[in-house]
C-alpha cells in the first residue's frame, strides 16, 4: 500500500468525502440498532423525527447546538494552531461560574447592555482558565494535552465545593445549584413557547467572527502559519509565544462563552450538570468540521440533532441513548478517514 | 556474469517522473559511479534497489534471483547495502545499538550484546574504521557517524555497496581516506556503486561511470576513456555555465560581528567569532557540517541571541534580536532547510510570498488585513519575474520542486531589497540550472550593493563566486582570506582543524 | 490516628499499591506506544472498554483470568484500530486518539445498557481475593502492606522488569524504540516499520485495557458509569514524569497512588476543616506540578508524533 498526496484536490471530493463518512457511520451504526432486535428504519426514523421533525424538535436541536458551536469553535481555533485545548469543558463551567458571579445581583444593568456584559464576563472567565496551560505551554514547554484534560477536573471539583459551599442558593433547598441570573441578564427567546434563545445567534455571530480572522487579518494568518509549520512561521518573524497565546485566548474565551448561553439561556443558573460534556463534544464538532469556523455550525447542528434525537428514539424504542455518543464517535473516525482521501490517493501493488 | 543487474527500471511520483527506464549492471569487484545532477534521479534508483521505493517496472536480480519488490530486509539479506545521504542514525542510542538493530531475529529473548561488540570491533579494525561502540551518536562527528554507517553495512555481510554522496559530508583528507578505505573493500571483492556529482572523484575512484540526467540513462562509460569534459557534458547535456563573480571593490562595512559567543549549557557553540561583511561582497564560510554553522545562521537570522560580543549592522548597535526585527532592518535570510523553515507547506505560494512582510503595505492594508487583490497582484508580478514555476498561485507551496521553493525564497527575500543576504547553502539539492539561476541573483545582488554573507559545504561553490572566504571549525571563524590568493587544498587543510595552514 | 500514624498504618501502604496498579498497567501502556512513535490519547477509552470487557466476561460466567485476557484481546484490537489510522494512514495522533477515545467509552456504555437495560445499582461480580503469600504475609505491618495482595497486583508489579528486559535487552525492544527515536533507520536495517509500531500500540492498548480490568475485576466488583475517571489521561502524564523510562513509571505511579490514599485519609483527618473537593484536586494538581518539574530535563522520543511512510521521498 502506497500512499500519495493528490497534486489536484477536486472540489466535489472536498464535499462529498464527509457526506459519505456519516453516511458509513450509520452504516456500522446499525448494526448495534440491529442487535438490539429493533427496526434499523424504523429507529433512524425515530432519530430524525426527534432531531428536526417538529417546530418544538428542531428548536430543542438548535438549542442544544448552541452550545456545541462555542465549544466546536474553540476547539477549531485551537486545533488550527496545532494548540491541543481539551480543556473547554473546564473553561465552559469557568463562564457559567462569572454569569454566577456577576449575573446574580452583584451587577444590573438593563438588558441591552446586561446580555452583552454576560458574554463578555464568561469570554473573559474562560481565557483566564486556560492562562494557566498557555503560560506552562509558552514558558516551560509543558504539554498542554494533559494539563488541559486535567484543570477540567480540578475546575469542576472546584465548582462542586462551591455549589456545596460559598455559592449554594439559599433557595434551592438543598441542591447544589446557584442562583438564578437576575432577569435583565436572562437571554431572550427566540422562538414562542421553546427553549430557544439568541444565544444561537451570537454563536452564528461568533462562527462567522472566527472565519473572517482566521481568512481575512493578520492574526489568522499567523495562526494558521503557526499551526501549519511552527518553524518556519518563527523563521518568517512570527512569534510563536504570541500567536499560542493568542489562540489560548480565543479559544477559552469561545469555551467561556457556551458557559453563558447555558447559565443566562437554557438553563438559568449554574449546577453541576450544566454540561453534559459539551467541552468534550465539542472537539467531535470541530473535527467533523475539517475545524472551518463555517463548518463548526453545520456540524454542531447536526451532532445536537444526534443527541436530541437519540433521546426521543430510546423513549420509542428500546435502544439505549448512548448509540447517540457512538454515533458521533463513529462519524468523527469515518470522517477523519475521508479528509485523508480528499489529499491523498493510495495505490496499491 | 553480472552480479546486480537493474532492467528497465521506471519511477513516478505523481506526475514527476524519478526513473525513466534505466537499467544497470553491475559485476563482483567493481566501481561503478552514478553521476548526475542533483535531481537526476540517482538516489531514487538505490532507494529502488535498496527496497525503500517500489518501482512502478523494471526489475531487479542479483546473481540471477529476483529482488522482492520494496523489501529492504530482501535486499539486505540478498547482499545490498546502502550508506544513505542523510545518515539513518538514532541520535538518542548508542553506536552499538544502532549497529546491532535488525542483526536478530526480533523474537529472540536473548540479548548478543557481548557478540556484537566483539565482531564489531574485529570489522573496525579489519577496514580501520575505528568508534567507540559505547559512544552515543549524538556526540560523534559527522566523519565518525559515516564510519558507523559503513560498519553497520559490513556487519550485515553487504557484498555490494552502494554509497549516496558520501564524500558531500567530509573534508578532503576524510575523503581521500574514505577513497582509501574502499578501494580495500573492493580488493576483498565487494562491488561499489557510488552516487556523486562531482567528477574528480567519480574519476578517482571508479572503474565505469554510468550518468543519469532528468531520470534517464545518458551513457554508460569506462572511466579511463573519461575526463571531466565528456562526464560534464553528459551529466548535463546542455551548456550551463556557472555565473562567475565580477570583480568589484568592495564598499563600506554593512555588518559586522566583533567577539561574538553563543554557549549552550557548558558547550560553547560559537566563540569569539568576528566578521566584517562590506557592500558589494560575497563572504564564504565554509566548513564541514555541524560546526557551528547551524548557530551562526540562526544569529543573522534573527533567531538566536548571543551571550557577549558586538553585533553591528550599518554601523549601529543590534540588541535583542528577533526575525521580524532584522527583516525591518534590512537583512534577508536564504535558510538552509528550504522545506521546514523557508518556506509553509500547507500554505499557499501567495501566501508564502507575503510572509516576512507581515502587516505592510501593498500586501496588508491597514496594517491588519490581507489585500487579497494587492497581494495576488504582487506575487503574479514576482512569479513572472523569477520564473517560479507552479500550476496556479493557490497551489500549496509544499508542491513545488526544490528549485521552485528556492527561487520563491529568493523573490520573497530580494523583492525586499534587503541590504544583507545570509544565504546558508543556497544551492544544496539543486540541479544546474537552478544553481545557475540562484548564484545569478546573488551576484546581481551584490552587484547592487549587497553584503552577502555564503554558508556552504561546497569549495566549488565558494571558489566561483565568493570574494573571501573563512573556516568555521569547532565554533571558531578563522580570519578572513582574499578567495583569489588562496586554494581550495589550503581551506580544505582549515576545514580539518589545521588552522596553521591559514599563513 | 494523627498524620505520623498514617504513614505508620499497613492499610495506607496496600492501599497505595491497589491504587497504583491500574496506573502501572495505563502507564506502561502508553510509554509502549510512545516509545513506538505513537502518542495514544485513546487510552482513557480504552481503559473504559477494559473495565467494561473484563467485568462483562464475569459477569457473564467467565472465568477471571479469562476475562484478563478479553480485556487485553478487546484493548488490543482498539489499539490496532488507532495504528491503522494513524501508523499505516498517517493522520493526526492527537486527533484519532481522542476519536478513539470517544468510540470506546461509548461502546462502553452502550454495552453495559445492552445487557442491563435498567439497572440503577450495578450488579456485583465475585472479583480477585487477596492471596497471602506464604510466610511473608504473615510479618508485621509488612505482610498486610505488601504481600496479601490480589494477583492483579502482583502482575502489575511484574510487568515492569518485564517491561525493562524487553525494551533494552532484546531485539524486539530495540527495534520498538527505534521506531520513536529513527524510523527510517528502523526500515534502513530490514526492519518493517509500520508492523513495529502497529504491534507496539496493539500490546500497549492491551495493557491499558488491563488496567482498566482491574478496576472491575480486583479493585471494585462492578462497572459504573465515569469509573476511569480521568486515570486514563494521569497516565499520559506520568509517562511524560517517567521521561519515557519504565522503572520511573514505578516510582511516578507509586508517588501518585500515595498521594491518592493520602488524600482520602487526610480528609477524614482534616474532618471537615478544608473541603472535601480540594482533597480530591490533589491528585491532578500533582500530575500537572509533575510534568512541570520534568519538563526542563525530559528527552522525548525523537520521532514521537511523526508519521512514517513507506516509499515516501525521503
Amino acid at each position: 500500500m502506497q500512499i500519495e498526496p493528490r497534486e489536484n484536490i477536486s472540489p466535489w471530493r472536498v464535499v462529498l468525502a464527509p457526506v459519505t463518512a456519516i453516511g458509513v457511520a450509520f452504516f456500522l451504526c446499525s448494526f448495534l440498532i440491529a442487535w438490539t432486535g429493533e427496526s434499523i428504519l424504523e429507529a433512524y426514523g425515530f432519530l430524525f423525527k426527534g432531531a428536526f421533525g417538529s417546530r418544538f424538535a428542531l428548536s430543542e436541536t438548535l438549542n442544544r447546538a448552541t452550545p456545541l458551536i462555542f465549544t466546536g469553535l474553540a476547539a477549531a481555533v485551537a486545533f488550527r494552531a496545532k494548540f491541543w485545548n481539551i480543556g473547554a469543558e473546564g473553561q465552559l463551567y469557568f463562564g457559567a461560574l462569572a454569569a454566577t458571579l456577576v449575573g446574580t445581583g452583584a451587577i444590573n444593568l438593563p438588558p441591552i447592555l446586561m446580555v452583552p456584559f454576560l458574554f463578555v464576563a464568561g469570554a473573559f472567565a474562560g481565557g483566564l482558565a486556560l492562562l494557566g496551560p498557555v503560560f506552562l505551554k509558552t514558558v516551560l514547554k509543558v504539554d498542554e494535552v494533559v494539563t488541559t484534560l486535567l484543570l477540567n477536573f480540578v475546575i469542576l471539583l472546584f465548582i462542586n465545593y462551591l455549589l456545596e459551599g460559598p455559592l449554594r442558593d439559599p433557595m434551592s433547598m438543598g441542591w447544589p445549584q446557584a442562583a438564578s441570573v437576575i432577569d435583565a441578564g436572562v437571554l431572550p427567546a427566540l422562538m414562542e413557547r421553546t427553549r430557544l434563545h439568541i444565544g444561537f445567534l451570537v454563536a452564528i455571530g461568533a462562527a462567522i467572527f472566527v472565519w473572517a480572522l482566521m481568512r481575512f487579518t493578520i492574526w489568522g494568518y499567523e495562526i494558521r502559519a503557526v499551526g501549519a509549520n511552527a518553524t518556519g512561521a518563527r523563521f518568517a518573524g512570527i512569534s510563536i509565544n504570541k500567536t499560542v497565546f493568542l489562540v489560548a485566548m480565543l479559544s477559552g474565551g469561545l469555551a467561556g462563552m457556551a458557559g453563558i448561553t447555558e447559565t443566562a439561556g437554557t438553563k438559568g443558573y449554574l449546577t453541576l450538570d450544566l454540561s453534559p460534556g459539551f467541552g468534550y463534544s465539542g472537539i467531535a464538532v470541530a473535527m467533523l468540521a475539517n475545524l472551518n469556523p463555517l463548518g463548526v455550525v453545520i456540524s454542531a447542528i447536526f451532532l445536537a440533532g444526534i443527541y436530541v434525537g437519540a433521546d426521543s428514539m430510546s423513549r420509542a424504542v428500546n435502544i439505549p441513548t448512548y448509540i447517540a455518543d457512538v454515533l458521533v464517535a463513529l462519524s468523527v473516525l469515518s470522517v477523519l478517514v475521508s479528509l485523508m482521501f480528499v489529499q491523498f490517493k493510495v495505490r496499491w501493488r | 556474469m553480472a552480479n546486480l543487474k537493474i532492467s528497465n527500471v521506471t519511477k513516478r511520483f505523481g506526475s514527476l517522473v524519478a526513473n525513466d527506464d534505466v537499467s544497470l549492471e553491475v559485476s563482483e569487484g567493481e566501481v561503478v559511479a552514478l553521476l548526475g545532477e542533483n535531481g537526476a534521479g540517482k538516489t531514487t534508483l538505490m532507494n529502488i534497489l535498496f527496497g525503500h521505493y517500489v518501482a512502478d517496472e523494471g526489475t531487479i536480480e542479483i546473481d540471477g534471483v529476483t529482488l522482492p519488490p520494496g523489501s529492504t530486509d530482501a535486499a539486505i539479506k540478498a547482499g545490498v547495502g546502502m550508506v544513505h545521504q542523510h545518515f539513518t542514525l538514532a541520535d538518542n542510542m548508542s553506536v552499538l545499538e544502532n549497529i546491532m538493530l535488525g542483526t536478530q531475529s526480533l523474537w529472540s529473548l536473548k540479548s548478543t550484546v557481548g557478540k556484537a561488540r566483539q565482531k564489531m570491533e574485529d570489522l573496525a579494525s579489519e577496514y580501520n574504521l575505528h568508534v567507540n561502540p559505547d559512544a552515543g551518536i549524538a556526540d560523534l562527528s559527522v566523519g565518525e557517524r559515516q564510519r558507523v554507517e559503513i560498519l553497520k553495512v559490513l556487519y550485515r555481510g553487504a557484498k555490494i555497496l552502494i554509497l549516496d554522496e558520501p564524500t558531500a559530508v567530509l573534508t578532503p583528507a576524510e575523503t581521500d581516506q574514505l577513497l582509501a578505505n574502499l578501494k580495500n573493500m573492493v580488493a576483498s571483492g565487494m562491488s561499489i556503486i557510488f552516487i556523486s556529482h562531482k567528477l574528480h572523484e567519480v574519476l578517482a575512484i571508479s572503474d565505469r561511470v554510468t550518468v543519469l540526467r532528468h531520470g534517464a540513462m545518458v551513457g554508460e562509460i569506462a572511466t579511463r576513456d573519461a575526463d571531466k569534459a565528456i562526464l560534464a557534458e553528459m551529466m548535463v547535456g546542455r551548456k550551463v555555465t556557472r555565473p562567475k563573480a565580477q570583480i568589484l571593490e568592495a564598499g563600506e562595512s554593512v555588518l559586522e560581528l566583533e567577539n561574538i559567543c553563543v554557549a549552550k549549557k557548558d558547550a560553547k557553540l560559537l566563540s569569539d567569532v568576528s566578521l566584517t561583511i562590506r557592500c558589494n561582497e560575497i563572504v564564504a564560510i565554509a566548513g564541514v557540517a555541524g560546526n557551528g554553522q547551524r548557530e551562526l545562521a540562526e544569529l543573522l537570522s534573527g533567531l538566536r541571541s548571543w551571550d557577549s560580543g558586538e553585533f553591528r549592522f550599518e554601523g549601529s548597535a543590534v540588541t535583542h534580536p528577533s526575525a521580524r526585527k532584522f527583516l525591518t532592518l534590512g537583512f534577508g535570510r536564504i535558510p538552509e532547510d528550504r522545506h521546514h523553515t523557508g518556506t509553509v507547506g500547507e500554505m499557499t505560494v501567495w501566501e508564502n510570498l507575503l510572509s516576512e512582510k507581515l502587516g505592510q503595505a501593498p500586501m496588508w492594508k491597514y496594517g491588519k488585513f490581507i489585500d487579497f487583490a494587492a497581494s495576488r497582484k504582487k506575487a503574479a508580478e514576482l512569479i513572472e519575474q523569477f520564473d517560479i514555476r507552479c500550476n496556479s498561485m493557490e497551489t500549496p507551496a509544499r508542491l513545488l520542486s526544490g528549485g521552485n521553493m528556492q527561487k520563491l525564497i529568493l523573490a520573497r527575500t530580494l523583492t525586499a531589497s534587503p541590504r544583507f543576504i545570509l544565504a546558508n547553502q543556497p544551492v544544496r539539492g539543486l540541479d544546474e540550472g537552478a544553481i545557475a539561476f540562484v548564484h545569478e541573483q546573488l551576484l546581481e545582488a551584490r552587484k547592487n550593493g549587497v553584503g552577502i554573507l555564503l554558508i556552504s559545504e561546497d569549495l566549488d561553490e565558494i571558489f566561483s563566486i565568493a570574494d573571501r572566504v573563512a573556516v568555521i571549525y569547532h565554533g571558531r571563524i578563522s580570519p578572513l582570506l582574499d578567495v583569489r590568493k588562496t586554494n581550495i587544498r589550503q581551506i580544505g587543510a582549515m576545514m580539518g582543524g589545521d588552522m596553521k595552514a591559514v599563513a | 490516628m494523627d498524620w505520623l500514624e498514617l504513614f505508620l498504618s499497613a492499610g495506607f501502604w496496600a492501599a497505595t499499591l491497589r491504587i497504583a496498579a491500574p496506573l502501572i498497567f495505563g502507564t506502561i501502556g502508553e510509554l509502549i506506544c510512545e516509545r513506538a512513535g505513537v502518542l495514544n490519547l485513546g487510552i482513557e477509552g480504552i481503559m473504559t472498554m477494559g473495565a467494561m470487557a473484563g467485568w462483562m466476561w464475569v459477569f457473564q460466567g467467565g472465568s477471571l483470568w479469562g476475562a484478563v485476557m478479553f480485556a487485553a484481546f478487546v484493548g488490543a484490537l482498539f489499539g490496532l484500530l488507532h495504528a491503522i489510522f494513524v501508523v499505516h494512514l498517517g493522520l493526526s495522533q492527537h486527533v484519532s486518539g481522542i476519536g478513539i477515545t470517544l468510540l470506546a467509552s461509548s461502546l462502553s456504555y452502550f454495552l453495559f445498557r445492552m445487557i442491563l437495560p435498567d439497572s440503577t445499582t450495578p450488579p456485583k461480580i465475585e472479583a480477585f481475593k487477596p492471596i497471602d503469600i506464604p510466610g511473608l504475609s504473615d510479618i508485621p505491618f509488612f505482610g498486610e502492606a505488601f504481600f496479601s495482595h490480589t494477583p492483579m497486583t502482583y502482575l502489575a508489579l511484574a510487568i515492569i522488569p518485564v517491561a525493562i528486559y524487553i525494551l533494552y535487552r532484546t531485539p524486539i525492544g530495540l527495534a520498538t524504540r527505534m521506531a520513536g527515536e529513527n524510523p527510517v533507520a528502523l526500515e534502513a536495517q530490514g526492519i518493517n516499520v509500520l508492523a513495529v509500531r502497529t504491534g507496539a500500540v496493539m500490546v500497549g492498548s492491551a495493557l491499558m485495557a488491563v488496567g482498566g480490568a482491574y478496576l472491575t475485576i480486583s479493585a471494585f466488583d462492578a462497572f459504573f458509569f465515569g469509573m476511569i475517571n480521568g486515570r486514563g489521561w494521569i497516565c499520559i502524564a506520568l509517562v511524560i514524569f517517567a521521561s519515557w523510562k519504565p522503572g520511573r513509571a514505578l516510582l511516578g505511579a507509586l508517588l501518585f497512588a500515595g498521594l491518592d490514599a493520602f488524600q482520602v485519609r487526610a480528609q477524614q483527618l482534616a474532618g471537615g476543616d478544608i473541603p472535601y473537593q480540594f482533597f480530591l484536586m490533589l491528585p491532578y494538581l500533582l500530575s500537572i506540578a509533575a510534568m512541570v518539574v520534568i519538563a526542563k530535563r525530559m528527552r522525548y522520543p525523537q520521532a514521537l508524533l511523526q508519521p512514517f511512510r513507506r516509499g515516501d521521498r525521503i
